[in-house]
């Protein structure tokens, strides 16, 4: 699953998709860890999970407001039109 | 039980898929929400039923929401999915499902010779109850904070934007406010259409 | 008071330091006062020191004054250590007295040029060289003092450098010289290397200890060391930087290239004598040298036109009296003719100055005429320091010192008859461009007007001098009987039907000759001297030793056109290639770097999933 989320990041222009694709990233990461912690009879594998779903919350907030902001200012969500800051 | 799992997991995946491939984006996003739902499952067949039950309220409760609120402000219309149909090309899939496949390969290689087979019961709730109010307690603390700054920025960023829209409404009238029935961004949205 | 001995080359160092900080904030007269003071000072001091010297002489005839350890590593220990010896203080006599003259000399001949401090500033910096040179007990030091005066005679020759023929004058100068240098450290490293000291006197107890006589160290230390001093004293083969040296101010040509730094080679020589006593063949050598650059700059001179150029020759032609003294073993006679020599050619120089000054800058005696009855303390200073070069007898100075050298060129441990011959056609020589310019200059027709007159502290030097060019001559006995404990005395070998008597009476007969054929060309008919010059064999040797006999010629072919063409071809400097090659590969890869950074960050994203795909198989299939 982080293989497609991945392959989801590089392929998609849309600036939403992106986002979401690094979702799923971060989800399969987080399955990746409940399991070793079942595996080994640990909590700290949810215990992992639960820091990693509460720091893609406030990701996700805090992405989403700059959504917003760069598609009224940019009138565009094309991740390639916004490389302003190229060398 | 184990069909359950693969079920399950298969789910997951194939939704995933889809996900990435849909050039709508609302159709994306409830695949997405069923992947989410799957992972969920496979979180409670492993014996971690709080986890799942948190995936589902806080990320495909709360996230997935938040994800649907933006996109239908943002109010894409049909000429989006135009351009997504557009830009996902077949070449463009090929220098990413390479570089996936050999990441899955290399994952697939660490993890081969590892004993399979799960001891059942897994991990109950009580004990992630118990570590966190004891060894990861200032995890908690720590996370708490981060989305308390979530928080304060995200509230912060669209702050902004309602003072620009009063300065940028300054050459508007009264009346075009009044007609949006005061939805700012509703009149934002349709400015590129109308020039001043 | 010989403790005082320090104190010599400090004063002119610290005025020196003090001008170069300060100098253009002083007034000129300030300026002169520091500069020609100190020096005077100087001097004041060493007539001190030399009184107590003579006096109550140190044990062993010699005092040295340890003052600091220089350097000091494995074995190497030269030290700042002044030492003083009869032959030491008669040079710093000279050098002291007669610096102190072209002082004050230039304090007024230079009171004209805006850099006025910036010159006195060089000149004692130049005082201060040499008298280390002088006093310098060990070679290091002695090196140090060498390089110092080389220095400064660069400095002052190019003085004027805004006229670039000066800067290369200068340049020309301070090459040839560094040829010599080289060689001359070369010498010291083999000293070093296999005697084991750079001080003066252990060093040449140890190589009389060590070495045999015509041992093939002391044969090529003996031999470098020669190099060194041909070089410093210009003689052949590297004359040819003194002639041009004259583009310097005349004061300069008085002091450096008359009386002091020229004869700087002189002194290494008699100051090593013992090594060159180990070394007959390099002794012979220099005697060699010195007789043929005797010979060569006086015919050279006898063509020139430009006054300073007539004395410039004039000045190699008497070092080389002194080399072919020291050659054939007569160390005091050679030093005596260094002290004439330092009297009468400064004033010489000193005179060409006023001269030069008073008819507004012309250097060509054809030019001039007449200047007798208008510049009369000039005419008469000039006319007894031209008679004392030329050698007249009895009255003045350079008859007894040359006319001893000339003696000795047949008598001493290494004369030869061959010898004495040269001498004695030198001193025809002499005799002939020395009158040839008096009679060209002061009398005949008065061509230029002058329009400047000395002032008096440029004329009381030339008196000052001009007695001195008299009375020195009658220091002989005095003189040598001083420096039999530093040098040698004259071994007479062989007198083969020669007397000293007889052969001051053929180079006084020779005077005599010279000067009723200056006499006769130059001024009853100066038509035959036209007529002589320009026949078919009359203007190609003209010509010829006019361009100092084809040796600028020779050097130019040789040495400079290659060099040139070499630096030519080597415009691109194919090792710099190295080094801006790696500025290229630089440039080249980040502008194939900098296409990486889009601002993309799908790019840059694929970037990280591609590294750490990397990453990962690295670590799994090491």
């Amino acid at each position: 699953m982080f293989s497609l989320g991945l392959t989801g990041l590089l392929v998609r222009r849309n600036l939403v998709f992106v986002l979401m694709s690094l979702e799923v990233m971060l989800n399969a990461a987080g399955l990746a860890f409940v399991v070793a912690g079942a595996r080994w009879h640990q909590a700290d594998g949810q215990v992992m999970f639960l820091f990693i779903l509460a720091m893609a919350a406030a990701e996700v907030a805090v992405a989403l407001a700059l959504v917003l902001e760069i598609y009224h200012r940019f009138k565009s969500l094309d991740i390639d039109e916004l490389s302003e800051m190229r060398g | 039980m184990e069909l359950a799992f693969y079920i399950a997991g298969g789910v997951a995946v194939l939704s995933t898929i889809l996900m990435v491939t849909r050039p709508h984006v609302v159709h994306a996003l409830l695949y997405l929400i069923v992947s989410l739902l799957g992972v969920a499952v496979v979180f409670y067949l492993l014996g971690a039923s709080f986890v799942a039950a948190l995936e589902v309220i806080v990320y495909a409760g709360a996230i997935m929401v938040l994800f649907i609120f933006v996109v239908m402000m943002l109010n894409l219309g049909a000429q989006a999915i135009e351009m997504e149909k557009r830009w996902l090309t077949l070449g463009i899939w090929v220098g990413p499902v390479v570089l996936a496949c050999i990441l899955i390969i290399e994952v697939l290689y660490m993890v081969r010779g590892s004993s399979t087979g799960l001891a059942p019961g897994g991990v109950e709730p009580k004990q992630v109850g118990i570590a966190l109010f004891g060894p990861y307690l200032i995890g908690v603390e720590l996370a708490s904070m981060l989305l308390l700054a979530g928080l304060v920025g995200a509230y912060h960023l669209s702050y902004r934007k309602v003072e620009k829209r009063e300065i940028q409404h300054d050459a508007h009238t009264h009346e075009r406010r009044a007609a949006a029935g005061g939805d700012l961004v509703l009149a934002g949205a349709d400015r590129p259409a109308r020039t001043p | 008071m010989i403790r005082l001995l320090w104190l010599i080359p400090t004063l002119p160092f610290a005025s020196a330091l003090i001008l170069a900080l300060i100098g253009p904030r002083l007034s000129k007269r300030v300026a002169a006062a520091l500069g020609a003071g100190s020096i005077g000072f100087s001097a004041a001091i060493t007539i001190l020191v030399a009184v107590g010297f003579m006096t109550s002489p140190p044990p062993g005839n010699s005092y040295t004054q340890l003052l600091w350890t220089w350097i000091s590593v494995d074995g190497f220990r030269p030290q700042i250590g002044l030492y003083l010896d009869p032959l030491s203080l008669v040079m710093l006599l000279v050098v002291t007295f007669v610096g102190f003259l072209i002082h004050v000399y230039s304090a007024e001949f230079m009171i004209e040029d805006d850099d006025y401090s910036r010159f006195f500033a060089y000149m004692n910096l130049f005082v201060a060289s040499m008298l280390v040179l002088l006093l310098g007990n060990n070679l290091v030091l002695l090196y140090l003092g060498w390089e110092g005066v080389g220095l400064c005679s660069y400095l002052l020759i190019g003085f004027w450098y805004r006229d670039p023929a000066n800067g290369r004058a200068a340049r020309k100068a301070f090459i040839l010289t560094r040829v010599g240098d080289t060689a001359m450290s070369i010498g010291l490293f083999l000293l070093f290397t296999q005697l084991g000291t750079l001080g003066i006197q252990d060093l040449m107890q140890r190589a009389s200890a060590q070495w045999p006589s015509g041992s093939t160290y002391a044969v090529a230390a003996a031999f470098l060391l020669l190099g060194g001093a041909v070089g410093k004293s210009a003689q052949l083969p590297l004359q040819v930087w003194l002639p041009d040296a004259m583009a310097g101010p005349t004061p300069v040509s008085a002091l450096l290239h008359a009386a002091t730094m020229v004869t700087a080679g002189v002194y290494l020589i008699a100051r090593t004598h013992v090594l060159f006593s180990l070394a007959p063949s390099a002794q012979l050598a220099a005697a060699v040298v010195g007789a043929c650059t005797l010979l060569l700059a006086g015919f050279s001179a006898l063509v020139q036109h430009d006054i300073k150029r007539i004395l410039a020759y004039s000045t190699v032609s008497q070092i080389g009296y002194m080399f072919l003294a020291l050659g054939v073993g007569a160390w005091q006679a050679a030093m005596f003719h260094f002290v004439t020599h330092a009297f009468f050619k400064a004033l010489l120089f000193l005179g060409s100055g006023v001269i030069i000054n008073a008819l507004d800058d012309e250097h060509s005696i054809f030019r001039m005429g007449g200047l007798r009855k208008e510049l009369p303390v000039t005419f008469w200073t000039f006319l007894i320091a031209g008679c004392s070069l030329a050698g007249l007898p009895f009255v003045t100075g350079g008859f007894f010192s040359k006319d001893l050298i000339i003696w000795n060129a047949w008598s001493a441990q290494y004369g030869h008859p061959a010898f004495w011959i040269v001498g004695i056609i030198g001193a025809l020589l002499t005799s002939l461009y020395t009158f040839r310019m008096i009679f060209r200059v002061f009398f005949g027709p008065l061509d230029i007007p002058v329009t400047k007159r000395p002032g008096y502290r440029m004329t009381i030097p030339l008196v000052v001098l001009a007695f001195f060019s008299i009375v020195g001559g009658f220091l002989r006995e005095p003189l040598l009987g001083f420096l039999h404990s530093a040098l040698p005395s004259t071994i007479e070998a062989h007198t083969g039907g020669l007397t000293e008597i007889r052969s001051g009476a053929i180079a006084g007969v020779i005077f005599l000759i010279g000067l009723y054929l200056a006499y006769l060309f130059h001024l009853k008919k100066r038509n035959w001297a036209d007529a002589l010059v320009s026949g078919p064999v009359g203007r190609s040797l003209h010509q010829w030793w006019f361009a100092d006999w084809g040796f600028d010629w020779i050097y130019d072919k040789v040495f400079v056109q290659p060099f040139v063409w070499a630096s030519e071809i080597n415009k691109s400097d194919f090792i710099d290639a190295f080094y801006s090659g790696v500025a290229w590969l630089v440039r080249w890869f980040y502008q194939g770097l900098s296409h990486t950074e889009t601002g993309r960050v799908r790019w840059y994203a694929a970037g990280m999933a591609a590294g750490s795909v990397l990453f990962l198989a690295v670590v799994l299939f090491k």
